[in-house]
Protein backbone atom coordinates (compact mmCIF):
# COMPACT_ATOMS: atom_id res chain seq x y z
CA UNK A 1 0.00 0.00 0.00
CA UNK A 2 1.41 3.49 -0.63
CA UNK A 3 -0.48 6.59 -0.01
CA UNK A 4 0.27 10.07 0.96
CA UNK A 5 0.78 12.17 3.99
CA UNK A 6 0.34 16.40 4.72
CA UNK A 7 3.50 16.75 6.29
CA UNK A 8 3.62 20.61 7.04
CA UNK A 9 1.37 22.00 4.27
CA UNK A 10 3.43 19.14 1.95
CA UNK A 11 2.22 16.51 0.35
CA UNK A 12 4.54 13.34 0.83
CA UNK A 13 4.56 9.80 -0.02
CA UNK A 14 5.20 6.39 1.81
CA UNK A 15 5.51 3.46 1.00
CA UNK A 16 3.77 -0.01 3.20
CA UNK A 17 5.72 0.01 6.71
CA UNK A 18 7.48 3.30 6.57
CA UNK A 19 7.36 5.27 9.54
CA UNK A 20 6.08 9.26 9.44
CA UNK A 21 10.09 10.11 10.18
CA UNK A 22 11.40 7.25 7.44
CA UNK A 23 8.33 9.23 4.90
CA UNK A 24 10.04 12.16 5.72
CA UNK A 25 13.55 11.57 5.45
CA UNK A 26 13.04 10.08 2.22
CA UNK A 27 11.22 13.50 0.81
CA UNK A 28 14.17 15.52 2.28
CA UNK A 29 12.30 16.87 5.11
CA UNK A 30 14.57 16.35 8.65
CA UNK A 31 12.75 15.91 12.05
CA UNK A 32 15.23 16.00 14.95
CA UNK A 33 16.05 13.22 16.17
CA UNK A 34 18.70 11.03 18.53
CA UNK A 35 17.34 7.06 19.09
CA UNK A 36 16.44 6.72 15.46
CA UNK A 37 18.87 5.05 13.05
CA UNK A 38 17.58 3.84 10.05
CA UNK A 39 18.02 0.09 9.61
CA UNK A 40 17.32 -0.28 13.38
CA UNK A 41 14.26 -0.95 14.90
CA UNK A 42 12.67 1.82 16.64
CA UNK A 43 12.79 2.18 20.06
CA UNK A 44 11.03 5.58 20.57
CA UNK A 45 12.82 6.41 23.75
CA UNK A 46 14.23 10.29 22.80
CA UNK A 47 10.72 11.64 21.89
CA UNK A 48 12.74 13.83 20.04
CA UNK A 49 11.13 13.05 16.95
CA UNK A 50 7.55 13.95 18.58
CA UNK A 51 4.97 15.62 15.56
CA UNK A 52 1.56 16.24 16.13
CA UNK A 53 -0.61 13.72 13.88
CA UNK A 54 -3.67 14.71 13.58
CA UNK A 55 -3.46 16.66 16.55
CA UNK A 56 -2.00 14.14 18.75
CA UNK A 57 1.67 14.55 19.93
CA UNK A 58 3.25 11.49 18.55
CA UNK A 59 6.70 9.85 18.26
CA UNK A 60 7.68 9.87 14.53
CA UNK A 61 10.08 7.34 14.50
CA UNK A 62 7.34 4.72 15.69
CA UNK A 63 4.31 6.04 14.02
CA UNK A 64 3.48 4.29 10.98
CA UNK A 65 2.08 6.98 8.21
CA UNK A 66 -1.23 6.28 6.98
CA UNK A 67 -3.03 7.92 3.86
CA UNK A 68 -4.41 11.16 4.19
CA UNK A 69 -2.48 11.94 7.77
CA UNK A 70 -1.71 15.73 8.45
CA UNK A 71 1.50 15.61 10.50
CA UNK A 72 2.56 18.59 11.72
CA UNK A 73 6.36 18.83 13.14
CA UNK A 74 7.83 22.24 11.88
CA UNK A 75 6.01 24.93 14.20
CA UNK A 76 6.95 27.27 17.46
CA UNK A 77 5.08 24.71 19.85
CA UNK A 78 7.22 21.34 19.11
CA UNK A 79 10.74 23.59 18.61
CA UNK A 80 9.75 24.56 21.82
CA UNK A 81 9.08 21.02 23.60
CA UNK A 82 11.95 19.66 21.78
CA UNK A 83 14.23 22.37 23.46
CA UNK A 84 12.93 21.36 26.51
CA UNK A 85 13.65 17.69 25.85
CA UNK A 86 17.30 18.24 25.20
CA UNK A 87 17.90 20.30 27.71
CA UNK A 88 16.50 17.62 29.92
CA UNK A 89 19.24 15.48 28.81
CA UNK A 90 21.67 17.56 29.49
CA UNK A 91 20.87 18.47 33.31
CA UNK A 92 20.02 14.64 33.11
CA UNK A 93 22.91 13.46 32.48
CA UNK A 94 27.11 15.28 32.76
CA UNK A 95 27.67 16.77 29.53
CA UNK A 96 30.50 19.43 29.29
CA UNK A 97 31.51 19.63 26.34
CA UNK A 98 34.62 21.38 26.67
CA UNK A 99 36.22 18.38 27.88
CA UNK A 100 34.76 15.70 25.77
CA UNK A 101 36.38 14.27 23.20
CA UNK A 102 32.99 13.53 21.17
CA UNK A 103 32.32 17.76 20.67
CA UNK A 104 31.46 18.79 17.17
CA UNK A 105 31.00 15.36 16.58
CA UNK A 106 28.37 14.86 18.82
CA UNK A 107 24.71 14.12 17.78
CA UNK A 108 23.23 15.26 21.02
CA UNK A 109 25.69 18.86 20.66
CA UNK A 110 24.27 18.52 17.09
CA UNK A 111 20.55 18.89 18.24
CA UNK A 112 20.99 21.45 20.72
CA UNK A 113 22.64 24.03 18.12
CA UNK A 114 20.19 22.73 15.55
CA UNK A 115 17.44 24.04 18.16
CA UNK A 116 19.18 26.93 18.87
CA UNK A 117 19.78 25.54 22.59
CA UNK A 118 21.61 28.03 24.57
CA UNK A 119 21.09 27.28 28.03
CA UNK A 120 20.01 24.21 30.32
CA UNK A 121 17.26 25.84 32.07
CA UNK A 122 16.44 23.49 34.75
CA UNK A 123 18.68 22.56 37.73
CA UNK A 124 21.50 20.40 36.72
CA UNK A 125 21.11 16.86 38.17
CA UNK A 126 25.15 16.64 38.35
CA UNK A 127 24.55 12.52 38.91
CA UNK A 128 27.03 10.50 40.36
CA UNK A 129 28.26 8.20 37.32
CA UNK A 130 31.11 6.12 36.52
CA UNK A 131 33.81 5.75 33.71
CA UNK A 132 34.46 2.28 32.57
CA UNK A 133 38.10 2.23 30.79
CA UNK A 134 38.85 -1.18 31.40
CA UNK A 135 38.91 -2.27 28.34
CA UNK A 136 41.94 -2.03 26.00
CA UNK A 137 40.26 -0.51 23.44
CA UNK A 138 36.21 0.95 24.33
CA UNK A 139 36.08 3.80 26.85
CA UNK A 140 32.48 3.82 28.07
CA UNK A 141 31.49 7.44 30.04
CA UNK A 142 28.40 6.76 31.59
CA UNK A 143 28.23 10.23 32.51
CA UNK A 144 27.45 11.02 28.77
CA UNK A 145 25.11 8.32 27.76
CA UNK A 146 21.34 9.54 27.11
CA UNK A 147 19.96 6.17 27.28
CA UNK A 148 19.15 5.79 23.20
CA UNK A 149 19.42 2.27 23.28
CA UNK A 150 20.86 2.42 20.14
CA UNK A 151 24.20 0.32 21.43
CA UNK A 152 21.97 -1.83 22.84
CA UNK A 153 20.36 -2.26 19.41
CA UNK A 154 23.38 -2.52 17.47
CA UNK A 155 24.91 -5.15 19.52
CA UNK A 156 22.28 -7.77 19.52
CA UNK A 157 20.52 -6.60 15.77
CA UNK A 158 23.85 -6.28 14.09
CA UNK A 159 26.91 -7.69 16.14
CA UNK A 160 24.83 -10.70 17.53
CA UNK A 161 26.62 -10.45 21.15
CA UNK A 162 23.87 -8.47 23.44
CA UNK A 163 26.96 -6.79 25.35
CA UNK A 164 24.33 -3.72 26.53
CA UNK A 165 21.24 -3.50 28.20
CA UNK A 166 19.53 -0.60 30.04
CA UNK A 167 18.81 -1.23 33.77
CA UNK A 168 16.55 0.35 36.09
CA UNK A 169 14.23 3.32 35.61
CA UNK A 170 13.69 6.96 35.70
CA UNK A 171 16.78 8.94 37.48
CA UNK A 172 17.93 5.27 38.57
CA UNK A 173 17.87 4.13 34.73
CA UNK A 174 21.92 3.24 33.79
CA UNK A 175 23.11 1.40 31.32
CA UNK A 176 24.78 -2.19 32.40
CA UNK A 177 27.09 -4.54 30.70
CA UNK A 178 26.73 -8.24 30.24
CA UNK A 179 29.65 -9.41 31.77
CA UNK A 180 30.27 -11.58 34.63
CA UNK A 181 32.31 -8.41 36.64
CA UNK A 182 29.75 -6.16 35.10
CA UNK A 183 33.00 -4.45 33.20
CA UNK A 184 33.15 -4.24 29.34
CA UNK A 185 36.83 -5.64 29.73
CA UNK A 186 34.97 -9.47 30.38
CA UNK A 187 32.78 -8.65 27.72
CA UNK A 188 32.93 -10.04 23.96
CA UNK A 189 32.95 -6.53 22.55
CA UNK A 190 35.35 -6.03 19.59
CA UNK A 191 36.64 -3.10 18.86
CA UNK A 192 35.22 -3.45 15.28
CA UNK A 193 31.97 -3.75 16.54
CA UNK A 194 28.86 -1.57 15.45
CA UNK A 195 27.79 -1.27 19.22
CA UNK A 196 31.39 -0.15 20.07
CA UNK A 197 30.59 2.82 17.28
CA UNK A 198 27.03 3.76 17.30
CA UNK A 199 26.76 6.34 20.42
CA UNK A 200 25.05 9.20 19.12
CA UNK A 201 27.30 11.32 22.48
CA UNK A 202 30.55 10.57 23.95
CA UNK A 203 29.45 7.87 26.59
CA UNK A 204 30.90 5.11 24.31
CA UNK A 205 34.79 6.08 22.84
CA UNK A 206 37.35 4.13 21.16
CA UNK A 207 40.61 4.86 22.42
CA UNK A 208 43.65 6.29 20.86
CA UNK A 209 41.47 8.11 18.33
CA UNK A 210 41.26 11.43 20.12
CA UNK A 211 41.61 14.42 18.77
CA UNK A 212 42.38 13.18 15.06
CA UNK A 213 40.60 15.78 13.80
CA UNK A 214 40.75 19.24 15.77
CA UNK A 215 37.69 20.57 17.30
CA UNK A 216 36.49 23.47 15.34
CA UNK A 217 37.07 21.08 12.52
CA UNK A 218 34.49 18.33 13.39
CA UNK A 219 31.41 17.89 11.81
CA UNK A 220 28.51 20.01 13.46
CA UNK A 221 31.16 22.90 13.77
CA UNK A 222 30.27 23.41 10.08
CA UNK A 223 27.05 21.52 9.14
CA UNK A 224 23.73 21.41 10.57
CA UNK A 225 22.48 18.36 12.23
CA UNK A 226 19.79 18.64 10.18
CA UNK A 227 21.99 18.89 6.38
CA UNK A 228 24.09 15.29 7.91
CA UNK A 229 21.16 13.42 8.70
CA UNK A 230 19.22 13.99 5.57
CA UNK A 231 22.87 13.22 3.36
CA UNK A 232 23.44 10.05 5.76
CA UNK A 233 20.11 8.53 5.70
CA UNK A 234 18.49 9.61 2.89
CA UNK A 235 15.58 7.52 1.40
CA UNK A 236 14.60 4.64 3.37
CA UNK A 237 16.90 2.54 5.70
CA UNK A 238 19.89 3.53 3.30
CA UNK A 239 23.83 3.15 5.07
CA UNK A 240 25.07 6.40 6.31
CA UNK A 241 26.92 8.95 3.31
CA UNK A 242 30.49 8.40 3.80
CA UNK A 243 31.02 12.25 2.57
CA UNK A 244 28.94 13.19 6.23
CA UNK A 245 28.96 10.68 8.86
CA UNK A 246 31.81 10.34 10.94
CA UNK A 247 34.47 8.04 9.27
CA UNK A 248 33.90 5.38 11.80
CA UNK A 249 30.37 4.98 12.06
CA UNK A 250 30.44 4.34 7.89
CA UNK A 251 33.02 1.69 8.24
CA UNK A 252 31.38 -0.22 11.07
CA UNK A 253 27.72 -0.04 10.05
CA UNK A 254 27.12 -3.54 8.57
CA UNK B 1 25.63 62.86 32.86
CA UNK B 2 26.20 60.58 29.76
CA UNK B 3 24.14 58.59 28.03
CA UNK B 4 26.70 55.78 27.35
CA UNK B 5 25.09 51.99 28.08
CA UNK B 6 26.71 50.88 31.61
CA UNK B 7 28.15 47.52 31.43
CA UNK B 8 29.81 45.41 34.49
CA UNK B 9 31.41 42.47 33.83
CA UNK B 10 32.76 39.66 36.73
CA UNK B 11 34.13 36.06 36.96
CA UNK B 12 32.85 33.98 39.81
CA UNK B 13 34.38 30.44 39.64
CA UNK B 14 35.79 31.31 35.98
CA UNK B 15 39.33 31.12 34.23
CA UNK B 16 38.90 34.60 33.02
CA UNK B 17 39.14 33.02 29.68
CA UNK B 18 35.70 34.08 29.10
CA UNK B 19 36.71 37.79 29.46
CA UNK B 20 40.27 37.50 27.66
CA UNK B 21 37.79 36.24 24.36
CA UNK B 22 36.32 39.14 25.43
CA UNK B 23 39.35 41.50 24.93
CA UNK B 24 39.54 39.39 21.59
CA UNK B 25 36.73 42.25 20.14
CA UNK B 26 40.15 43.83 19.32
CA UNK B 27 40.14 47.53 17.77
CA UNK B 28 36.18 47.18 17.90
CA UNK B 29 36.32 47.86 21.63
CA UNK B 30 36.97 51.53 19.91
CA UNK B 31 33.35 51.54 18.61
CA UNK B 32 32.40 49.78 21.61
CA UNK B 33 33.15 52.08 24.01
CA UNK B 34 31.99 54.93 21.97
CA UNK B 35 29.01 54.28 23.19
CA UNK B 36 29.52 52.06 26.39
CA UNK B 37 31.24 52.66 29.39
CA UNK B 38 32.28 49.61 31.86
CA UNK B 39 31.34 49.82 35.52
CA UNK B 40 32.77 46.99 37.72
CA UNK B 41 34.86 44.99 35.63
CA UNK B 42 38.85 43.57 35.53
CA UNK B 43 39.54 46.85 33.82
CA UNK B 44 38.07 49.16 36.13
CA UNK B 45 38.74 49.29 40.16
CA UNK B 46 35.59 49.31 41.32
CA UNK B 47 34.49 47.03 44.00
CA UNK B 48 30.37 47.24 44.14
CA UNK B 49 28.87 47.18 40.81
CA UNK B 50 26.39 50.06 40.29
CA UNK B 51 23.27 50.47 38.32
CA UNK B 52 24.34 48.70 34.95
CA UNK B 53 22.20 48.49 31.75
CA UNK B 54 24.28 45.03 31.25
CA UNK B 55 26.15 42.64 33.21
CA UNK B 56 28.21 40.15 31.97
CA UNK B 57 28.76 36.92 34.46
CA UNK B 58 32.05 34.71 33.49
CA UNK B 59 31.82 31.16 35.80
CA UNK B 60 29.82 29.22 37.88
CA UNK B 61 28.76 29.80 41.52
CA UNK B 62 31.08 27.50 44.00
CA UNK B 63 31.39 29.91 47.41
CA UNK B 64 29.18 32.44 49.57
CA UNK B 65 31.04 35.36 47.67
CA UNK B 66 30.30 34.04 44.39
CA UNK B 67 26.24 33.98 45.92
CA UNK B 68 26.65 37.85 47.00
CA UNK B 69 28.55 39.17 44.39
CA UNK B 70 25.81 37.50 41.54
CA UNK B 71 22.82 38.50 43.53
CA UNK B 72 24.22 42.04 43.12
CA UNK B 73 24.69 41.94 39.97
CA UNK B 74 21.33 40.59 39.19
CA UNK B 75 19.87 43.33 41.30
CA UNK B 76 21.67 45.73 39.41
CA UNK B 77 21.24 45.28 36.43
CA UNK B 78 18.71 45.53 33.83
CA UNK B 79 20.19 42.51 31.66
CA UNK B 80 21.71 39.93 33.06
CA UNK B 81 24.07 37.70 30.76
CA UNK B 82 25.00 33.75 31.79
CA UNK B 83 28.78 34.30 29.69
CA UNK B 84 30.71 30.28 29.10
CA UNK B 85 29.85 26.79 29.71
CA UNK B 86 30.97 27.87 33.18
CA UNK B 87 28.12 30.28 34.12
CA UNK B 88 25.91 28.16 32.03
CA UNK B 89 26.75 24.23 33.43
CA UNK B 90 28.70 24.85 36.28
CA UNK B 91 31.51 24.31 33.65
CA UNK B 92 35.12 22.16 34.60
CA UNK B 93 34.70 23.46 38.25
CA UNK B 94 31.73 21.45 38.69
CA UNK B 95 33.78 18.27 38.19
CA UNK B 96 34.58 18.74 41.91
CA UNK B 97 30.90 17.99 42.40
CA UNK B 98 31.41 14.29 42.21
CA UNK B 99 33.97 14.83 45.25
CA UNK B 100 32.77 14.94 48.57
CA UNK B 101 33.76 18.40 49.76
CA UNK B 102 35.77 17.44 52.43
CA UNK B 103 37.57 14.61 50.67
CA UNK B 104 38.29 17.78 48.04
CA UNK B 105 39.73 19.93 50.61
CA UNK B 106 41.84 17.19 52.15
CA UNK B 107 43.59 16.08 48.88
CA UNK B 108 43.95 20.00 47.98
CA UNK B 109 46.02 21.00 51.31
CA UNK B 110 46.52 17.88 53.12
CA UNK B 111 47.25 14.65 51.21
CA UNK B 112 48.25 15.58 47.80
CA UNK B 113 51.55 14.49 46.19
CA UNK B 114 53.82 17.63 47.14
CA UNK B 115 52.18 19.41 49.79
CA UNK B 116 53.75 21.51 52.61
CA UNK B 117 53.40 22.63 55.85
CA UNK B 118 49.45 21.11 55.73
CA UNK B 119 46.70 22.90 56.77
CA UNK B 120 43.22 23.41 55.31
CA UNK B 121 42.69 27.60 54.84
CA UNK B 122 40.18 29.14 57.77
CA UNK B 123 40.92 32.80 57.31
CA UNK B 124 37.57 33.68 58.36
CA UNK B 125 38.18 36.75 55.43
CA UNK B 126 38.02 33.32 53.09
CA UNK B 127 34.65 32.88 51.64
CA UNK B 128 32.70 29.72 52.35
CA UNK B 129 32.83 26.84 49.81
CA UNK B 130 29.19 25.70 48.64
CA UNK B 131 28.78 21.65 48.75
CA UNK B 132 28.54 22.01 45.10
CA UNK B 133 29.24 24.36 42.04
CA UNK B 134 25.77 25.96 40.51
CA UNK B 135 24.84 26.93 37.33
CA UNK B 136 24.21 30.82 37.33
CA UNK B 137 20.47 30.54 36.32
CA UNK B 138 20.14 27.80 39.53
CA UNK B 139 20.83 31.39 41.87
CA UNK B 140 19.16 34.11 39.96
CA UNK B 141 17.43 35.43 36.88
CA UNK B 142 19.46 35.15 33.90
CA UNK B 143 18.29 37.07 30.90
CA UNK B 144 20.58 35.56 28.17
CA UNK B 145 22.99 32.94 27.56
CA UNK B 146 26.32 33.17 25.48
CA UNK B 147 27.53 29.63 25.03
CA UNK B 148 31.02 28.62 24.49
CA UNK B 149 34.11 27.59 26.86
CA UNK B 150 34.93 30.52 25.93
CA UNK B 151 32.46 32.09 23.53
CA UNK B 152 34.08 33.73 20.53
CA UNK B 153 35.09 37.25 20.27
CA UNK B 154 32.42 37.36 17.48
CA UNK B 155 29.88 35.85 19.96
CA UNK B 156 30.39 38.89 22.37
CA UNK B 157 30.34 41.08 19.51
CA UNK B 158 27.10 39.96 17.93
CA UNK B 159 25.46 39.53 21.79
CA UNK B 160 26.68 43.18 22.54
CA UNK B 161 25.86 44.83 19.37
CA UNK B 162 22.30 43.83 19.40
CA UNK B 163 21.63 44.40 22.93
CA UNK B 164 23.10 48.13 22.66
CA UNK B 165 21.23 48.60 20.04
CA UNK B 166 17.95 47.03 21.19
CA UNK B 167 17.63 44.30 19.41
CA UNK B 168 17.01 40.86 20.51
CA UNK B 169 20.38 38.71 20.42
CA UNK B 170 20.42 36.00 18.10
CA UNK B 171 23.78 33.76 16.66
CA UNK B 172 24.27 32.56 13.16
CA UNK B 173 25.05 28.77 13.64
CA UNK B 174 28.46 29.16 13.06
CA UNK B 175 29.16 31.24 16.18
CA UNK B 176 26.77 28.39 18.78
CA UNK B 177 29.44 26.25 20.69
CA UNK B 178 29.66 24.44 23.46
CA UNK B 179 33.27 23.80 23.87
Amino acid sequence: MTGTINLDGQTIPFTEGQTIIEAATAAGVYIPHLCHKPGYTPHGSCKLCTVKVNGRNCSACTFPAADGQTVISNNDELAHDRRRITQMLFVEGNHFCPSCEKSGNCQLQGVAYHLQMYDNHFPHFFALREVDASHPDILIDHNRCIFCNLCVRASQEKDGKNVFGIAGRGINKRLVINSPSGQLKDSDIAVDDCAAHICPTGAILIKRTGFQVPIGQRIYDHKQISEVALAAEGGSCSRPAAALAPSQEVAHDK
Amino acid sequence: MTNKIKVATTSLAGCFGCHMSFLDIDERIVALAEVAEFDRSPITDIEHCGPCDIGLIEGGVCNSENVHVLREFRKNCKILVAVGACAINGGLPAMRNYVNLEDCLLEAYRDGIGVENAQIPSDPELPLLLDKVHPIHEIVKVDYFMPGCPPSADVFWTFLTALVEGREPALPYELVHYD
